[in-house]
């Protein structure tokens, strides 16, 4: 199978195409069979993406499944993978299954709603796959109008306003890495993302309007693509979108936003940032760190006091992103490891976190957290599996969420003793947040009358978080099994960056003398 | 067999815990009951046939990332043997008292299936306390650690119905988190000195980490007094030391089981475990270990006096707890870490006793645990008496002074108060002893107002007071031999001679002054073997012929004592008035109860209402509830109020949003018009900018 990361990326948007333009109506039968549809070309892109999986040799650090064509304006089509990518596309695979089957209950317009999560997939396969620049933008930007239209069409009260915002923001963000992206053309003379791996851009300090620019063009090309990154992730501080958007989105939106589409501002780092401009990325390193701690200890505190419950899991979730740009920009083995493992397995997390908020707000309509109190009464399956994942939330070793924080951690300790200490205070803050949040929700007497007859969780329900609490305690008992595939390709990007490093301080040294 | 030990509870608990509706929930008991003892009887069978060589046992691989390497191991050597048999046997016996303690619990409902859960937590938790105390390396046994934090956090809000109960969880989960964020630095700061976390690794450093300095914070540390603090820090936190131990009286909101099996004997013990497990490294940190005899020290008095005053018969063994857990720091700060995981061994024995036999009377007495409302129990329930007395007398340290026959406390407590008595720590000495009085006198406190005296409180209840089902009795007939015997018994091996106390723990030692046969010996060995002999020349050298020191490395033998540290044979020697002062503290504790509580029972009242201050200052627990609500959690919550109202809501949005760009209000204004049927119209817009943000880009890329 010469072109299997294009039959990936593109079974969903093929079946996308065929609900369009096949399926008339808007009666049951046409809702079901779109709901069909979708369920089976997702499904069928998890199976054959597993054949990426079990192929993907991670000895090898340079990319794989290598795809080059030709393309509309000169323009070329290339994807590829390597142990950076390759789970980012397994994950969006793995969780798309699960949120269409988390969409059963919805009634308004289906087969529009089952369209964008088709091409949102596609797209954000895309993102993760693309080797050329013009490619990746048009993924990583285009991924915003369905998402776009799943907030504003099928959200809540005040969808207008948080799509917009969404908008917005991580839009703004992205036209300043456009004309990065020029610019890195300009230099290069390709697009190609292979090559621009190995180009070397400018890092020698000029000045500009009369202020020196350490790290010269470097420097400017990671704060163009930061710009674009730190509102995806999202960062303190411009992060005051995704609560805004979590509230509003359906229960499905959520969780491709939080498990999928925040992952792609870390991907990019990874991809962009760290090994192409490695100067720029450590003249600003420390500001990235201490924005990161920041991000984790406001956040948190802000979560405390929260009073709508996927406002709380939103905040919550910044501040475990948090902690993967903490790891990315210690820059060494642990850290980044760490940050892709915390960035999967927040992924499992937090998507089952707003699948747990999902059920509940299925079947009361609200997320309000003071109306709810002592369900584990009548919910004692809903309350287990709820605890699982509050406890994967603070980081509880023996579950997923652990492995990345504590690898992220121990990485930045190494390099700044006070971000390390300022972030770790983040598990206690988490904790206080996470449990208090259940302790409202879950336990204490059953008195609310509205509650009296709320039932426990449904087969469907059960059988979407089966695979979620598999991954979760898998990857806290045995994390080789990510570990393994992306060791390799991290140790090249750490040990391409030192280099890179050392050659600039050469430069400079020559320079000077 | 080490791994059958490990996992038999871990199967128990899932077995238990999930498999009670097939095959109902008595069989489901049954198993997880089972299977501890199971593991309890191997456990025996590990301590008796330990030859004293440490051995690893790899299990399976866990977090590998570049130089770290983490598996999931167990390590066997004397400390985790004696860990063993310490969690599993108290933990099958409070399984099976919960046979009876927990049948027909009043706080549930007719119907209601509680038990299978609540066994299938307390085998949780015997897992995970049996991975901290066998792990091979940090992180495993920060598994354990946080483990046995969520068994902790899920039975202290077992009855999830009772608000207190929920919050008592919450707080002991997040105090928890505060120890372990120490805790955690120093992992990290271990791994960034040493480049692994593996025990083994990190011991065999501990010589350089001692003579490194290490940039924290705002100024260069020496490596090993920080990391020592740090990781003591995390100990404070699971051990309810002062400061973090405000947690510890609340958890008694759980069943009464769980006060005795995770909140007397096993897991607040876990602190001590990690201080004389990391020992090799808090020997070269003195500093530290002032650090860890001074809090100590303070804990156990503090504590005490607290424990003088509350009416709470759970609430008074806490404290209790919490004060001789002090103790067992001391020990460990002053060097005598055999004397520390001794009164650990004894302490497991009685004081999970003193918990079963509170339950019991609780179990009697219709839930009621005011001990204001006891009184003139003994006839009732007089196998509880007995058990409580036995608790008790092991507790105050009853025994013949200056001699080895005792209760178990008597031996381990005087064990204790001696050696910080021979480390030079005054402070240490004089808190502890003081402590002693103050232990004696609300132990007795506790039994007077119990089961002396006249009857008080609800005259129905009284009636209806009835001895608790063998079950119940079983457990507690024999963790009274252990709080009888088990100081006798292993007293040589804790804090006999040099060469008892090393074999026992695998530690090199050779004879003093002579040729060393010990190929070990020879760096350390001689200049100091001169010194010890001169300083104890009249000692009575046990039978008179040999003396010994220590001669291992660190990571040899469970324990490290370093060459200068001679605590062990000062101990020995300490003056007699020292041996005997805990044992008329004791007397004195005594007396003063009998005084209070029989001979003058109007007294106690007449004094609180004399020195009022001082009596709530006690009663209120020195009031670091109040003051922490006030410097930490108040705050904490307006900070994040106005994080999120000033700093999102007006700074962040206000700046991004309004001044700066002035588009989103300007859109929103729009789009309050829009329906949301045109939004597809707005998407469309949106795709075409892209168009022409891309056509123009790779046109002016290919101008280039």
């Amino acid at each position: 199978m010469d072109n299997l990361l294009s039959i990936v990326t593109f079974i969903p948007a093929l079946a996308a195409l065929i609900l369009a333009v096949f399926l008339r109506g808007e009666d049951e039968a046409a809702q079901t069979n779109a709901k069909w549809v979708a369920m089976f070309a997702t499904s069928a892109t998890f199976l054959v993406s597993l054949f990426i999986l079990f192929e993907f040799d991670s000895s090898n650090t340079g990319f794989q499944f290598v795809e080059e064509a030709e393309w509309l304006m000169g323009l070329q089509y290339k994807m590829g993978v390597d142990g950076i990518s390759v789970l980012f596309v397994m994950l969006t695979t793995f969780m798309m299954p699960l949120v269409i089957a988390a969409s059963w209950n919805v009634n308004t317009r289906v087969k529009e709603y089952m369209i964008a999560f088709l091409l949102l997939e596609t797209l954000m396969l895309g993102v993760f796959m693309a080797l050329d620049l013009v490619l990746f933008y048009l993924f990583f930007e285009a991924g915003l109008i369905p998402m776009f239209l799943i907030i504003g069409i099928w959200g809540g009260a005040n969808r207008i306003y948080a799509s917009f915002k969404f908008f917005l923001y991580t839009f703004l963000g992205s036209v300043l890495m456009l004309v990065a992206m020029v610019g890195m053309f300009a230099d290069a003379g390709t697009t190609d993302i292979e090559q621009l791996l190995t180009h070397n851009f400018a890092s020698e300090t000029f000045s500009l309007m009369g202020i020196q620019i350490i790290g010269g063009m470097q420097t400017l090309l990671f704060i163009a693509f930061f710009a674009s990154f730190a509102v995806k992730m999202p960062m303190w501080p411009v992060h005051t979108w995704l609560p805004d958007a979590h509230v509003q989105a359906p229960t499905a939106g959520s969780v491709v936003l939080a498990a999928i589409l925040l992952k792609m501002g870390g991907y990019g780092f990874l991809r962009f940032s760290i090994p192409m401009f490695p100067v720029g990325s450590e003249v600003l390193t420390p500001l990235v760190l201490w924005m990161s701690a920041i991000a984790i200890v406001y956040t948190s505190l802000v979560a405390l006091v929260q009073e709508d419950m996927k406002k709380l899991i939103a905040y919550s979730s910044v501040a475990h992103m948090g902690f993967v740009t903490m790891g990315i920009f210690a820059a060494n083995q642990q850290g980044i490891d760490g940050a892709i493992f915390q960035m999967l397995s927040h992924g499992f997390i937090s998507g089952a976190l707003f699948l747990c908020v999902g059920v509940i707000y299925d079947r009361m309509h609200t997320r309000d957290i003071d109306a709810y109190g002592g369900l584990v009464t009548r919910m004692p399956a809903y309350a287990l599996i709820f605890m699982l994942f509050t406890m994967a939330n603070v980081g509880l070793p023996g579950t997923s969420g652990f492995v990345g924080e504590f690898l992220t951690l121990m990485a930045v300790f190494q390099v700044n003793t006070w971000v390390a200490a300022v972030a770790t205070t983040g598990v206690i803050f988490s904790a206080a947040y996470a449990l208090w949040l259940y302790r409202r929700v879950v336990l204490g007497d059953l008195i609310k009358e509205s509650l009296k007859s709320i039932t426990d969780m449904t087969t469907r329900e059960r059988a979407i978080f089966a695979p979620l609490v598999v991954m979760t305690i898998l990857l806290g008992v045995y994390p080789a099994l990510i570990l393994d595939i992306i060791g390799p390709s991290v140790a090249a990007l750490v040990s391409q960056y030192d280099t890179a490093l050392a050659a600039a301080e050469a430069a400079t040294q020559m320079a000077l003398n | 067999m080490e791994t059958i030990i490990l996992f038999a509870p871990l199967l128990g608990a899932l077995l238990c815990g999930f498999g009670w509706r097939l095959f109902g929930e008595t069989a489901a008991m049954w198993i997880a009951t089972g299977l501890l003892f199971l593991s309890a009887f191997l456990s025996w069978i590990v301590f008796f046939t330990f030859d004293g060589v440490t051995e690893q046992i790899q299990i399976m691989r866990w977090i590998e990332s570049g130089s770290l390497s983490t598996d999931w191991a167990i390590r066997m050597d004397r400390l985790t043997a004696i860990m063993l048999i310490v969690v599993t046997t108290v933990s099958s016996l409070v399984h099976l008292y919960s046979f009876g303690y927990m049948d027909k619990d009043p706080q549930w409902k007719e119907g209601e299936v509680y038990k299978p859960r609540f066994f299938a937590y307390l085998s949780f938790f015997t897992f995970a306390m049996l991975m901290l105390v066998t792990a091979d390396n940090l992180v495993q046994m920060f598994f354990g650690w946080e483990g046995v934090g969520v068994a902790s956090y899920l039975l202290i809000g077992f009855y999830y119905r009772k608000p207190s109960a929920n919050a008592a969880a919450i707080k002991a989960f997040v105090v928890n988190r505060v120890g372990d964020f120490g805790f955690a630095l120093g992992i990290f700061g271990l791994f960034f000195l040493t480049d692994s976390i593996r025990f083994d690794d990190i011991f065999e450093a501990v010589p350089t980490i001692a003579e490194t300095q290490l940039t924290f914070l705002w100024s260069e540390w020496n490596a090993a007094n920080l990391i020592a603090v740090l990781l003591f820090i995390g100990a404070m936190g699971k051990s309810a030391q002062l400061f973090l131990h405000t947690w510890l009286p609340d958890a008694m909101e759980g069943p009464t089981p769980v006060s005795a099996l995770i909140h007397a004997a096993t897991m607040v013990t876990a602190g001590v475990f990690l201080v004389c497990r990391m020992s090799p490294l808090m020997e070269v940190a003195p500093q530290a270990m002032m650090f860890v005899t001074v809090l100590g020290a303070s804990t156990a008095f503090v504590a005490a006096t607290i424990g003088l005053v509350q009416t709470d018969i759970k609430r008074v063994i806490a404290y209790s707890t919490m004060s001789q857990l002090g103790y067992m720091f001391v020990a460990a700060g002053v060097g005598m870490y055999s004397a520390a995981m001794f009164h650990l061994f004894t302490h497991a024995f009685f004081k999970a006793m003193l918990f079963l036999g509170a339950g019991s009377v609780i179990h009697a007495m219709h839930h009621e645990q005011d001990m204001n409302n006891y009184g003139a129990l003994r006839k009732k329930i007089p196998y509880t008496f007995a058990a409580m007395m036995i608790g008790t007398l092991a507790i105050t340290g009853v025994g013949i002074p200056l001699t080895h026959i005792g209760f178990s406390g008597f031996l381990s407590k005087d064990a204790i108060i001696e050696s910080a008595f021979a480390a030079g720590s005054g402070y240490g000495f004089w808190m502890l002893v003081i402590a002693a009085a103050m232990t004696s006198f609300y132990s007795w406190r506790l039994m007077f107002l119990t089961f002396y005296g006249e009857a008080r409180g609800d005259k129905h209840t009284h009636d209806h007071a009835h001895e608790s089902p063998l079950v119940m009795l079983i457990p507690l007939g024999v963790l009274a031999l252990g709080s009888v015997f088990a100081g006798m018994i292993w007293y040589n091996s804790f804090f006999g001679h040099t060469d008892q106390v090393g074999k026992f723990y695998g530690i090199p030692y050779a004879e003093a002054g002579a040729a060393h046969g010990g190929a070990e010996a020879e760096d350390h060995g001689d200049d100091h073997a001169a010194t010890t002999t001169e300083s104890h020349g009249e000692e009575d050298a046990h039978g008179g012929e040999h003396h010994y020191v220590f001669t291992g490395k660190p990571g040899e033998g469970a324990l490290y004592i370093a060459p200068d540290n001679t605590v062990l044979d000062d101990a020995h020697a300490v003056p007699k008035w020292v041996k005997a002062s805990p044992f008329v503290a004791m007397l004195f504790g005594f007396i003063m109860a009998m005084w209070f509580y029989i001979w003058n029972p109007s007294l106690p009242a007449r004094l609180a209402e004399n020195q009022r201050p001082l009596y709530l200052f006690l009663l209120n627990k020195w009031y670091f509830d109040e003051l922490y609500n006030v410097v930490f959690v108040k705050p904490a919550m307006w900070i994040g109020k106005q994080l999120w109202k000033k700093g999102d809501g007006d700074v962040i949005d206000g700046t991004l949003n309004g001044v700066a760009m002035g588009i989103v209000p300007f859109i929103t204004r729009l789009a309050g018009r829009a329906q949301s049927g045109y939004i597809f119209t707005y998407a469309f817009a949106m795709v075409i900018g892209i168009a022409i943000l891309v056509t123009w880009m790779t046109l002016s890329g290919g101008a280039n």
